[in-house]
């Protein structure tokens, strides 16, 4: 066992605690806590309330891969949904020319702020840091009060649920309710899949990881270092846009306070996720299980009678610190493991 | 012709300095600001409801509001330096100090009469936990060689609910007028406590750098750790002193800020100050991944930072639209000072004498 857990890469060791820990905790709850969580429909609601944050996720794992960091995720979700409400409910717009808006809005913010980190080479930290002043700015200026979106259409994407057949449950009436989840879920998914394609199988994929790995030597082996670097932040732009969509599909309102924190949450989720700050490690399947764990803990801990507020900040912070101290022990372990082969 | 080629290598001197940014930037605002409206230059001496005398006008509320931003950039400056990362929850950080103060002088009561405990006894202990959760932090980065902006995220999540737990969410309020002077004025002193505790707050670390290897040392650590450790440095340990420190600026700004109102308002206090201390320190030309750093040009950066602010109140900019325009500033100073950009206007300047200057000869001929 020990023999193979040193063969493991870091990814893989790092990917394969953090499925693990879900499980566990999930299991656990199931466990102590029954009820609630022996429905399938629980865990649906975590992936409906979460679609948002999974792909906003995705966007920063991909940057963290890269060795950048892009903090301006929140502000741009909430621009696009107070831009997509301001359209669809004073403007008469289509549902298909909101979701243009959002991917648009999405776009813009990863072309500049790309452009400006990799070709004027001005640190991500900063760059991102001002988008998301920007953003939020922008959205109190398109408007300031929030408000719930009445576009008949939207309404009904909104709405719309997809069953899933034999996972329902019987209520407390005693009638039977079909599982659910919503559409963002499905976009959500979608994205995981093709983003593990593209980093596992596709030449840009393998670009990003040996930029973050080291840029020095990326660049020896002839990879176009500011491009990749800048095709990584307009991706994580656009599903910024998309991510912003899918939450303005979940919540179907515009405000300024919109996705507060959610850049954090998605750094804290990548880091669950296995994701290195330094570059050059890291696992979409990964993200996606952080996302998960960090809002199964929410649960555990609204459902376990801890309602006051500060129980969750807490708690999410001391899981982060938790995965963090182990990541650095498996560094700290590699090097040694190094250092004992090469004084042999 | 020997003075105009002293001249030109003293701007170029000048140019290569990384205070340059500041300067620019607040002769920027200044003469923004006297185009727009001359008056905004102008103190103006009034009486407060207690009837001592006071000094306001934009400037003074500036120099006022700037105090806990440029406590902030002191120790953010070092962190910054020392570890090449940033510290982003001195915000939540300065909440937990500011309840901590609030708890030790109200007791068990949230509405006392009197104070509970002296105010210095107050401070001290809030000093002792705010350096606490900096050396947290400290062991995190230093120890286990965290990320800082990592790391700090785990106090940043968890430091607002911690100081709501302190308190058991009550909201306590102060009806002691003496505990105000630390954010308001002192009888008889027309000018705003503030700005003599950042005064004080700089001229010691004035003091520390002269007459201590601190400065000497945190460069050193931020330019090459291990090459700092074989010449004798103990890198792990100016780390970590550099967030301890860190951790005693917050409490000074916590005492200011919950002075300020005698109450405090977990959510809200401090909000986004990290990023504006942040900010600061990239304003004044440091490098944001550590190194040689330079604290005048920090502690300029924090007041070039509260005048944009103020003056974009001045124009009725909405506090909460504020951060577009801050944003739009600091991008085009940002961009302004890049290197590859700097380089890219030293060429086109070279071009431009090339073009200019042939000229000239043939006319001399």
């Amino acid at each position: 066992m020990k023999k193979k857990l040193g063969k493991m890469t870091d990814t893989n060791l790092l990917l394969t605690i953090t499925i693990v820990v879900f499980f566990a905790l999930y299991i656990g709850a199931m466990i102590f806590q029954g009820k609630g969580f022996l429905k399938p429909q629980t865990f649906f609601n975590i992936l409906n309330g979460n679609a948002a944050l999974i792909i906003l996720a995705c966007g920063m794992s991909l940057v963290m891969i890269t060795g950048g960091i892009d903090i301006s995720v929140g502000g741009v979700t909430a621009l696009v949904s107070m831009c997509c409400a301001v359209y669809l409910d004073y403007h008469g717009g289509s549902v298909l020319g909101s979701i243009m808006i959002a991917l648009g809005i999405g776009l813009a913010f990863g072309i500049v702020q790309g452009f400006l980190i990799s070709y004027l080479d001005i640190q991500p930290f900063i760059v991102t840091l001002a988008g998301m002043f920007f953003a939020r700015g922008m959205t109190t200026i398109v408007n300031t009060n929030p408000f719930n979106v009445a576009n008949e259409d939207f309404v009904a994407l909104k709405e719309t649920r997809l069953v899933i057949p034999f996972l329902g449950s019987v209520n407390k009436l005693g009638k039977y309710v079909n599982a659910y989840i919503e559409i963002g879920v499905v976009v959500a998914l979608l994205i995981v899949v093709i983003l593990f394609v593209v980093l596992k199988w596709t030449k840009l994929g393998r670009k990003f990881y040996a930029l973050g790995g080291n840029a020095q030597s990326a660049l020896m082996l002839g990879i176009n270092v500011k491009r990749t670097k800048f095709i990584s932040y307009v991706i994580c732009g656009l599903l910024a846009g998309i991510g912003g969509y899918v939450y303005f599909l979940h919540v179907g309102s515009g405000s300024a306070s919109h996705a507060s924190g959610a850049e954090m949450d998605a750094i804290a989720s990548s880091i669950i996720g296995g994701t290195m700050l330094t570059g050059g490690v890291g696992n979409i399947i990964g993200t996606l299980f952080g996302v998960l764990s960090l809002s199964t803990i929410q649960n555990i801990v609204s459902s376990a009678g801890l309602g006051e507020a500060w129980w969750t900040g807490i708690t999410n912070a001391s899981m982060l610190c938790m995965f963090l101290v182990v990541q650095s022990l498996v560094i700290a372990r590699k090097k040694k493991a190094l250092k004992n082969q090469e004084m042999m | 012709m020997e003075s105009k080629k002293k001249q030109s290598a003293w701007i170029t001197k000048l140019a290569g300095n990384r205070i340059i940014i500041p300067i620019v930037a607040l002769l920027l605002l200044v003469i923004f600001n006297l185009i727009m409206d001359p008056s905004f230059f102008k103190i103006n001496v009034g009486y407060n409801s207690a009837g001592n005398p006071i000094l306001s006008g934009y400037l003074m509320t500036i120099l006022d509001c700037g105090s806990e931003l440029v406590i902030l950039a002191i120790g953010m400056t070092l962190v910054t330096a020392a570890t090449g990362g940033q510290d982003i929850s001195v915000g939540a950080a300065i909440a937990i100090s500011g309840s901590v103060i609030l708890r030790v002088l109200c007791g068990t009561n949230s509405r006392p009469e009197t104070l509970q405990a002296p105010i210095i006894v107050a401070f001290l202990i809030s000093c002792i936990v705010a350096m606490l959760f900096g050396a947290f932090n400290g062991v995190l980065v230093a120890f286990f060689k965290i990320q800082p902006m990592v790391a700090t995220l785990i106090l940043f999540t968890a430091g607002r609910s911690i100081a709501a737990w302190i308190n058991n969410n009550e909201l306590p309020i102060i009806s002691e007028p003496s505990f105000g002077y630390f954010g308001g004025f002192i009888p008889g002193i027309p000018i705003p406590t503030p700005i003599f505790i950042a005064g004080v707050c700089i001229i010691i670390i004035a003091l520390v750098l002269k007459f201590t290897n601190l400065g000497f040392y945190t460069q050193a650590v931020g330019i090459n750790e291990s090459s700092s450790r074989l010449n004798g440095l103990n890198p792990t340990f100016v780390k970590f002193l550099s967030f301890v420190i860190l951790g005693l600026c917050v409490a000074v700004v916590g005492l200011i800020k919950v002075s300020r109102i005698s109450s405090i308002n977990y959510s809200v206090i401090a909000k986004d100050i990290e990023m504006d201390a942040i900010l600061a320190v990239a304003l004044g030309g440091n490098s944001l991944s550590g190194g040689k750093f330079n604290m005048t040009a920090s502690i300029l950066g924090a007041y070039v930072i509260q005048f944009l602010t103020t003056t974009l109140y001045k124009f009725d900019v909405k506090s909460d639209a504020l951060s577009a325009y801050k944003a739009v500033v600091v991008i085009l100073l940002v961009v302004l000072s890049a290197p590859v950009v700097r380089e890219w206007f030293a060429k086109l300047w070279k071009n431009i004498k090339a073009f200019i200057a042939p000229k000239k000869e043939a006319e001399a001929k």
